[in-house]
């Protein structure tokens, strides 16, 4: 995996981006490549990160402008290749506002903006993008959004289930999500989209490590 | 062409919890107006656009559809009226 190389998307407002590189290179050695948010040439990368931060200041719906810029568009022929996406916070809302991963993100119930770490559990294999451990598997992860409230409609929540869609779930639910939802994969799995922060887990001197394996499997074929 | 002003109102969806909604009724009460039996927060966007007649509806279903509301957890309405004939 010498030359892999992750892209790591920067739109105007994204403010994780130098994060996620020094998760990438500096915890793991893995190559990384920063794309603006206007190029459309995804050639030499090999997956691809969205990360946290205020796309477009979020103005109209967080997500919602960030969906309209050359590179998204670009992004439709990545996925299908099967390619890695993994779309972090404002990332997973870019996510699901661009039809990549289906329902919406709102304002946290209780209207906070909410910084903090959360247990979560782990509840699919889909993509390989978290270690299994065991069966009750928990990780912990910070969370810093406030709007992080998964929502869907039944139908949405029932093919999310039953296809094995989800993949983490808060232990005690601090947004209000439905169904406890943290993150969700795409049907092939190649693309996840969650609110917590994997790349600010990735030291033990810094809060934990739990976010590495999510990082490291963006490098899985 | 024709000049249009439009006025495009969005709604959370009844099925999406609108905490900001239920923080306002909160300060409404305690502003002492009684009897409010439900507040929901929107947004407004007014349009002015120049076009036919014939794509006016056209033009504004799609930008509702693809930018203005998001349908999974918002509903639009809107209305249309012309104010220069081209």
């Amino acid at each position: 995996m010498a030359n892999f190389t992750v892209g790591i998307v920067v739109f105007p407002g994204s403010n994780c981006d130098r994060d996620v590189s020094w998760a990438l290179e500096g915890c793991l050695d893995i190559k990384t490549k920063f794309l603006w948010h206007e190029s459309s040439d995804l050639n030499d990368v090999d997956s691809i990160v969205l990360p946290g931060g205020f796309s477009y200041g979020d103005y109209l719906r967080c997500g919602a402008i960030a969906r309209f810029s050359p590179l998204i568009n670009s992004l439709h022929d990545f996925v299908k290749s099967g390619r890695r996406v993994l779309g972090i916070c404002n990332g997973f809302q870019i996510l699901t506002e661009s039809g990549f991963l289906p329902g919406a993100l709102v304002a946290n119930k209780n209207l906070n903006f909410i910084c903090d770490d959360v247990d979560l559990n782990v509840t699919t294999s889909k993509g390989g993008w978290f270690q299994k451990l065991d069966e009750t598997q928990n990780i912990k992860l910070p969370i810093a959004h406030g709007e992080g409230r998964y929502h869907c409609d039944q139908d949405t929540l029932k093919k999310l289930t039953d296809n094995d869609l989800i993949a983490l779930k808060y232990k005690n639910n601090p947004n209000g999500s439905i169904s406890d939802i943290a993150g969700i994969t795409n049907e092939k799995g190649n693309v996840l989209g969650l609110m917590p922060h994997p790349e600010r887990a990735c030291d033990k001197s810094i809060g934990g490590i739990d976010g590495l394996y999510t990082l490291k499997s963006l490098i899985t074929q | 062409m024709d000049q249009f002003e439009v006025k495009v109102f969005i709604r959370l969806r009844p099925s999406v919890l609108d905490p900001a909604g239920e923080a306002i009724k909160s300060a409404s009460m305690k502003l002492g107006v009684t009897g409010i039996k439900s507040l929901r927060i929107g947004k407004m966007i007014e349009v002015k656009i120049e076009s036919n007649e014939e794509d006016i509806k056209e033009k504004i279903d799609l930008l509702c559809d693809r930018l203005f509301a998001n349908t999974v957890i918002e509903d639009y309405e809107y209305s249309i009226k012309k104010i220069i004939n081209g």
